[in-house]
């Protein structure tokens, strides 16, 4: 019986050793045999909401980036996770979203949101961390703040307000019939006030009379009055800044009406989106307006087909833009240039990180990118695209070159200008 | 200020203000005949477009047809509704606060179960008349709103006549002012309650049908109607559908001219502005019981 006693003692002698043995192994093993932890990228995006349409085609982009990024090693030798919250297109929610991501959710790095009125309210929060932030499709956002870790993705130009609408003054001057007098018109939220603020500069600069320059409510239902103020105006040019729902009520009241106009378009939202193509179809015919990737001869860049083949496949059945044009590629680009850089710095510094985005021409899909002191694109390339000879009810046209005739910048021009508009 | 413009203006309002009587008509019937405020009608509406577009998107059905075919669904919708209601909250007396919450709620569960079923993009739909506009000399009148407005005008005066002129009416018209004298009379004020949210909740299909007609819908734009409807509702007078149709118009009307004149930035001001004056000075509304 002594002697039982005496094993049992020795047994649980030995089994506490070897457990004290292996638990000093776990400590003092290096991390490079331990799973490394996932490295988070924290945003809000509108996945509700106004804009919720793109908000998330650009999610389903920014996952197809990151299913690529892992397939190929992850960043640091980390598998990239996502930590995202829905903004539902309000600007109000955003602060809030930021200050959980950094401060509960503890996130590596943060991307922003879609759209000027959702990328503002984050930067205090970004700024007072000192974070890079590489943001998506925001217009002249960093005026004011000013701050060097800011970067666009949407290729506004070192003069984003101004450079946003060059291009449409730049066609409308060039004609020979030229025109006198401009109308402006700005749905009431920033991106909308900032486009259109642009073009009284530009429209100032190149000697035209504005002879209409007014807002409309967000959401508004009926924008039938205000065209046929602007008919009654007499503006050659009208330039307007608007969002999807603005955008469709004023180019069928344009149509309704029987607006006469040398140029009609500009800077509105939506008429980039499949479903609205479709939807309005011949009554875009001869509108000029901006957009930022269509698929003409002259913007095949490296890799942009087959991104867009994957997302084509990747949103079928989400009830998404199908073709994913407008926002997908660049929020695709913006996620492949932080990736770029964070491995290229070989850690997570964001004064390294920032420094090294400012100072290199970054190669992605929507071809290549650099930045300049402000973190807009060192050179604009904000397209002006005229809709051509389009047919009712018919998605397929717009994958096709021809429906969408890129009449500017130069280097990737692809037609010439139907004018005047009506 | 030129004339051509200014009556246009004026038929521009009356076009918007018909469509905005279709859309406040529901909330009319619930807040002023039945006290519910129904904060969730707006979202309603927006079922009732989703609704039409996929009946427009596989059958190419006429969406105002599309409307009026799902209106007696909805009206179903309704009087299942109010029993639920009734048995949560209004026979324990929790109408008030709780019965508010449960709208809330309402709302919000339908516009996610749109985004879940529907997704996030817009919704639009195709007619023949979308886009078409009949001039009659220099007035322009786009069908995209006059449809709109002769349905939504026809509908409330379809609404104000049966309230008027038939015994279920006039019980809809008795409940909210005794109803004690009401079962005197031999009517249930529950079912009574029930057929009016069920026909509040049916004008709800037939106004989402021409909401997206008249433009894109997602999920999330029965929202920027909840302040409209209720001023509408309010300014009209509590219990009186022809003050309803009334405010709609005026409404449209001064939107449509201020919009013209002077900026659609103040339209929403000078509309809430006449809100505001008119409650001052009569507080039960332009034709609200006194």
């Amino acid at each position: 019986m002594f002697t039982n006693f005496v094993m049992k003692r020795r047994l649980v002698a030995l089994g506490g050793m070897l457990a004290a043995a292996l638990f000093l192994a776990q400590i003092f093993t290096p991390t490079t045999t331990r799973a490394a932890e996932p490295l988070k990228i924290g945003f809000s995006m509108a996945l509700t909401g106004a804009l919720a349409g793109a908000g998330k085609a650009a999610l389903i982009a920014m996952e197809i980036w990151r299913a690529d990024v892992n397939k190929a090693g992850g960043l640091l030798g980390r598998q990239v996770e996502f930590v995202y919250y829905d903004d539902a297109t309000s600007p109000s929610k955003v602060p809030g979203i930021y200050t959980k991501l950094l401060n509960v959710d503890k996130v590596d790095l943060v991307v922003s949101s879609y759209g000027t009125n959702e990328i503002s309210p984050a930067m205090p929060i970004v700024m007072r961390k000192g974070l890079v932030f590489m943001s998506l499709f925001g217009l002249a956002v960093n005026e004011r703040f000013n701050y060097d870790r800011y970067f666009q993705i949407m290729p506004a130009g070192p003069v984003p307000k101004e450079d946003w609408s060059r291009g449409f003054f730049d066609l409308a001057m060039a004609q020979g019939d030229k025109p006198k007098t401009i109308a402006l018109l700005a749905e009431d939220a920033e991106f909308a006030r900032n486009a259109v603020s642009g073009a009284r500069i530009n429209a100032k600069k190149v000697g035209l009379n504005i002879v209409y320059d007014k807002t409309f409510p967000f959401g508004s239902s009926d924008l039938t009055p205000v065209i046929r103020a602007i008919k009654s105006s007499g503006a050659d040019l009208v330039y307007i800044g608007s969002y999807p729902h603005g955008s469709v009520g004023l180019v069928k009241a344009a149509n309704e009406l029987g607006l006469k106009a040398k140029m009609f378009g500009g800077g509105m939202v939506g008429l980039q989106f499949a479903a609205i193509q479709k939807n309005l179809g011949p009554l875009l015919n001869n509108v000029v307006n901006y957009d930022f990737w269509v698929p003409e001869p002259t913007l095949k860049f490296e890799g942009v087909e087959a991104f867009l083949a994957k997302y084509q496949a990747a949103a079928k059945g989400k009830k998404v833009d199908p073709l994913g044009h407008y926002l997908p590629p660049y929020a695709y680009a913006y996620m492949q240039i932080l990736g770029q850089a964070v491995n290229k710095v070989g850690s997570l510094d964001q004064k390294a990180i920032a420094e090294h985005i400012h100072a290199t021409t970054f190669k992605t899909v929507v071809g290549n990118v650099s930045f300049g002191k402000n973190g807009e694109w060192a050179q604009t390339r904000t397209l002006q695209v005229q809709f051509r000879d389009l047919k009712p009810n018919n998605l397929d046209q717009f994958t096709k070159a021809g429906s969408r005739v890129v009449l500017y910048p130069k280097s990737v021009k692809s037609g010439e200008i139907v004018y005047p508009y009506k | 200020m030129s004339g051509e413009l200014l009556i246009n203006a004026v038929v521009s309002g009356l076009l918007i203000g018909g469509f905005y009587a279709a859309v406040a008509l529901g909330l009319s019937i619930t807040f002023g005949y039945l006290e519910i405020v129904n904060i969730a009608h707006p979202t309603f509406v927006i079922f009732g477009s989703y609704v039409t577009y996929i009946i427009n998107l596989n059958f190419g059905l006429d969406p105002v047809i599309s409307g009026l075919v799902f209106a007696p669904v909805f009206f179903i919708l309704g009087m299942a509704l109010y029993r639920f209601y009734y048995t949560s909250f209004e026979k324990a007396g929790q109408e008030s606060l709780n019965g508010l919450a449960f709208f809330f709620g309402l709302m919000f569960t339908i516009e996610v179960l749109l985004i879940l079923v529907y997704g996030v993009d817009y919704r639009l739909v195709n007619a023949p008349y979308i886009g078409e506009t009949w001039h009659i000399g220099f007035v322009d009148f786009p069908l995209r709103l006059t449809v709109p407005f002769v349905i939504g005008t026809t509908m409330a005066l379809g609404v104000y006549f049966f309230l008027s002129k038939t015994f279920l009416g006039r019980a809809i018209k008795a409940v909210s002012q005794d109803r004690l004298a009401l079962q005197l009379m031999g009517a249930d004020p529950i079912k009574v309650k029930q057929y009016a949210l069920g026909i509040a909740i049916a004008t709800a299909a037939v106004a989402g049908s021409l909401l997206i007609i008249i433009g894109p819908v997602e999920p999330s734009v029965g929202r920027l109607y909840i302040g409209r409807v209720f001023a509408i509702v309010v300014l009209g007078g509590m219990g009186s559908v022809g003050g309803t149709l009334t405010a709609a118009l005026l409404i449209g009307v001064i939107e449509s001219f201020v919009a013209t004149f002077y900026g659609p930035s103040w339209a929403p001001a000078v509309s809430f502005g006449l809100l505001f004056v008119t409650l001052a000075l009569r507080p039960q509304g332009m034709f609200g019981r006194a």
